[in-house]
C-alpha cells in the first residue's frame, strides 16, 4: 500500500465516523425528551457534519481524482464506507444514543489530541478544530450517563443494557491494521495501544462514576473501517442519505 | 399565524385598574411580570404564547421529515440548524409564558392532549426537497411577517423573545428562496418539483393567518392590548404582495387564475383559501394532525424516563454535597 | 406528572470586559447541566465568553409598587449623568 493510499483511507475512516455518527444524532431532531437535549444533539450532530466537510474534502484532495466531500458522501455504496460500526449502531433510545455518543468521544478526544501533533499540517489544523468540539461532546455526553446512570432504578437499567449492546464495538476502535500501522510510521496516526490505556483510564472513571459495570468480555466485533463487513444497518441509512443524490444524477441543489 | 384564532378574554376587573392598565398601553410601556394585569390580558396572552411556542416545536417535525435526506453535506447542515433554532424558539417562547403563572410541562400537556393548538400549517406533509424550500420562503415568510410587529407587543417577555427569534430568523426565510432558487433554475424535474411545492403550500400559506378578523371582538381587545398588532387581513395582503413578484422571479406560477393587480388599492386582488378546508385542519382532519400529535406524545413518553433520572441524579448529588458539608 | 426540571434565569458576558446580561432563561436538572444547557441554547451563535446560571426561585425582585421611591430618587440627580454638563468642543474629547 503506497502512503497516498493508505492517508486517503485513514482520511475517509476519521471522516465517515463523523459522517454516521452526524447523520445517527440527526435523526433526534424534534424527539429528544427535552427541549434543551434536542438542542444539545443537534449542535453535537452539526458540529460532526462540519468535521465530516473537512475530513472527507481532504480525502478528495489527496485522492486527486475530482471527487469533493459531497461525492464521496453520497456517491459510495456500503463497502467504500470506513466508519468504524460502533457509530452505525442505531439509536435505540435516548441512552442508548447517549452511550455510543460517550464511548466514541472518549476514544475520539485522544484520537484528535494526537493527531493535533500529525506530521500532515492540513490534519494537525482540521484535529485542532475538532478538538475544541468534541473535548465538550464528552464532557456533556459523559455527565449524562453518569446522571442517568446514578439516576432512577429504570435509568440505571436502561444505561447498562445499552453498554452491554455496545461494548462488543469497542475493541474495533483500538485494533490497528495496516492502514494504522503505515499511518504511524508516517508519524501522522498514534500508537492505538497507548489510546486504549486513556481511553479505558476515562471510561474508568465514568463508569464508575455511573455506577454501571464494564463488560468482562472482551470480544470485539470487526469489519468497519476496513469496510470488509459493515453491519445491515448502514446500507438503510445510506438508502435515506444517498437517496436524492442517486435518484436524480447531474442536479445541484 | 403562529397563533391563529386566539380568542381573548373579558376581564371583570376593576374598571378603575383597567384604565390604569390601558393607559401604560396606550403610552407604549411595558408590562413585566410582576405588574398588576388583568385577568383577561393574562390568560390570553398564555393562550396566544403558548399557541406560538407549539407551533415551533411541531414545526420541526415537517422539516426534520428531510434532514436525513437533505441532497448534500451543506444542504443537511444548513437545515439541521434552522430545525435546531425552531426548537429554541419553541423552547424562548415557553419561558415568556411561564412568566405568567404557567409551567412548560403544563403547557405540554395541553398540547399533547389537544386542549391547545398549533399551527395549521404544520399538519400538511412535506414530499420533496422542494418542500423545505416552499417552507422556509412562505412558512417562514409568513410568520415573520407577524413576528416583526410583535417584537413591539405590550408584554415585555413576550417582545423580548420575539426580537431575539426575529434575529436568529433573518436567515430561515433566505435559505428557503435560496433552495428554490437553485430548483427552479435547476433539471426540469427540478423545476417540476419547485412548482408542485409551491401549488401544495400557497392556500395553506395563505390559511396561516386565520380568517378575516374584521368584526372580531376578540382581535379588537387583543389589538387594544397590543397582544395582536395588525389584522389578519392586512397581513395576508402584505404577504400577497411580497411573495407573488418573489415567484415570479423564480418563473414559478402562483397557483391563483385571479390573482390580478389592483391598481387601485396597490395590492394585489387573490383568491381566499377554501376556509372549509382549514376549519378541519384546525378540527384535527388535516392530513398530519394524528401523525404530528403521535410523534410529539411519543417523544414526551419516551423521554419521561430520561427527565427522571437525570433529575433523581441531581437529587443524589444534592443529597451528598449537604452530607459532606 | 413528574417532577419539573427547575427553572433557571442565564446571564451571558458577551464580549471580555462587559458585565453579564439576562438573555433568557431554561430548564434543567442541577446547575451544572444549567451551564451546559445555557451554553447550547444561548451561545450558538458565538454570543458568550461567560455563562452564569441562578435558580429563578433563588432571585429576589422589586416589587412594582416599590417603582417610586427605589428609582426616582435618582432621577433627580441628573448630575450624574456626563450629558448634564455642556462642554464647548473647543475643550476637545472627554
Amino acid at each position: 500500500m503506497t502512503d497516498q493510499t493508505a492517508l486517503f483511507e485513514y482520511l475517509l475512516r476519521l471522516g465517515d465516523n463523523t459522517l454516521v455518527l452526524g447523520h445517527r444524532v440527526s435523526e433526534w431532531c424534534g424527539h429528544a425528551p427535552v427541549l434543551e437535549e434536542d438542542i444539545a444533539l443537534a449542535n453535537t450532530a452539526l458540529d460532526l457534519i462540519g468535521q465530516t466537510q473537512m475530513w472527507l474534502g481532504l480525502a478528495g484532495e489527496v485522492e486527486n481524482a475530482g471527487r469533493s466531500a459531497d461525492d464521496l458522501a453520497m456517491h459510495r455504496d456500503v463497502w467504500d464506507f470506513r466508519n468504524l460500526l460502533l457509530v452505525e449502531q442505531p439509536n435505540g433510545d435516548f441512552g442508548q444514543t447517549l452511550m455510543r455518543q460517550c464511548l466514541f468521544d472518549a476514544f475520539h478526544v485522544e484520537l484528535l489530541t494526537d493527531l493535533t501533533n500529525a506530521s500532515d499540517d492540513r490534519i494537525a489544523a482540521i484535529a485542532a478544530k475538532a478538538l475544541k468540539e468534541v473535548t465538550y461532546h464528552l464532557d456533556r455526553s459523559s455527565e449524562t450517563v453518569i446522571g442517568l446512570g446514578d439516576g432512577t432504578d429504570e435509568s440505571h437499567r436502561r444505561m447498562q443494557a445499552a453498554l452491554d449492546l455496545l461494548w462488543p464495538y469497542v475493541g474495533e476502535m483500538f485494533t490497528p491494521d495496516a492502514v494504522d500501522d503505515a499511518m504511524r510510521a508516517a508519524g501522522i496516526a498514534p500508537d492505538l495501544n497507548d489510546l486504549r490505556a486513556r481511553f479505558d483510564t476515562r471510561i474508568d472513571a465514568i463508569l464508575t462514576e455511573a455506577t454501571l459495570a464494564k463488560p468482562e468480555s472482551a470480544y470485539a466485533q470487526s469489519g468497519g473501517k476496513t469496510g470488509f463487513r459493515h453491519s445491515e444497518h448502514l446500507g438503510h441509512m445510506l438508502t435515506q442519505m444517498q437517496w436524492l443524490q442517486r435518484a436524480y444524477p447531474g442536479a445541484t441543489w | 399565524m403562529y397563533a391563529q384564532m386566539v380568542k381573548s378574554e373579558a376581564s371583570q376587573d376593576d374598571p378603575e385598574k383597567l384604565a390604569g392598565f390601558q393607559a401604560r398601553i396606550d403610552a407604549g410601556e411595558k408590562i413585566e411580570p410582576k405588574d398588576w394585569m388583568p385577568e383577561g390580558y393574562r390568560k390570553t396572552l398564555i393562550r396566544q404564547i403558548g399557541q406560538h411556542a407549539h407551533s415551533e416545536i411541531v414545526g420541526q417535525l415537517p422539516e426534520g421529515n428531510w434532514i436525513t435526506r437533505a441532497p448534500t453535506l451543506e444542504r443537511k447542515a444548513i437545515l439541521l440548524a434552522k430545525v435546531q433554532d425552531e426548537a429554541g424558539h419553541g423552547l424562548y417562547l415557553y419561558c415568556a409564558a411561564e412568566t405568567l403563572g404557567v409551567s412548560r410541562d403544563e403547557l405540554t400537556e395541553m398540547l399533547l392532549d389537544g386542549r391547545m393548538k398549533y399551527s395549521s400549517i404544520f399538519n400538511y406533509p412535506t414530499l420533496t426537497w422542494a418542500d423545505m424550500g416552499a417552507v422556509g420562503w412562505l412558512v417562514d415568510g409568513a410568520a415573520i411577517m407577524n413576528q416583526v410587529p410583535l417584537q413591539r407587543t405590550s408584554y415585555g417577555p413576550y417582545s423580548r423573545a420575539m426580537i431575539r427569534i426575529c434575529k436568529e430568523e433573518s436567515f430561515h426565510q433566505r435559505q428557503g428562496y435560496h433552495i428554490m432558487m437553485k430548483m427552479a433554475q435547476g433539471t426540469p424535474a427540478q423545476k417540476k418539483m419547485a412548482q408542485d411545492a409551491l401549488n401544495r403550500f400557497w392556500y395553506p400559506s395563505l390559511m396561516m393567518f386565520g380568517p378575516s378578523d374584521k368584526d372580531s371582538v376578540h382581535s379588537a381587545q387583543s389589538m387594544k392590548w397590543k397582544i395582536k398588532m395588525n389584522t389578519n387581513d392586512e397581513l395576508r395582503q402584505k404577504f400577497v404582495d411580497q411573495t407573488v413578484p418573489q415567484a415570479e422571479f423564480l418563473g414559478l406560477t402562483v397557483p391563483d387564475d385571479t390573482l390580478r393587480w389592483n391598481e387601485e388599492k396597490s395590492g394585489y386582488d387573490f383568491a381566499e383559501p377554501d376556509w372549509s378546508e382549514f376549519f378541519d385542519v384546525i378540527q384535527g382532519n388535516g392530513p398530519c394532525n394524528t401523525e404530528r400529535l403521535a410523534a410529539r406524545n411519543k417523544a414526551w413518553d419516551d423521554g419521561a424516563w430520561v427527565r427522571e433520572g437525570l433529575m433523581a441524579h441531581a437529587a443524589k448529588k444534592r443529597a451528598a454535597k449537604l452530607a459532606a458539608e | 406528572m413528574s417532577q419539573e426540571w427547575p427553572l433557571w434565569e442565564v446571564f451571558i458576558r458577551g464580549q471580555h470586559g462587559l458585565n453579564h446580561r439576562h438573555v433568557g432563561s431554561l430548564h434543567a436538572p442541577d446547575a451544572e447541566m444549567a451551564i451546559k444547557n445555557a451554553r447550547d441554547v444561548y451561545t450558538r451563535r458565538n454570543e458568550g465568553v461567560s455563562i452564569w446560571v441562578v435558580e429563578a426561585q433563588h432571585i429576589t425582585a422589586s416589587s412594582p409598587s416599590d417603582k417610586g421611591p427605589l428609582y426616582e430618587p435618582s432621577e433627580s440627580k441628573v448630575y450624574r449623568h456626563p450629558t448634564f454638563f455642556d462642554i464647548p468642543d473647543e475643550a476637545g474629547h472627554m
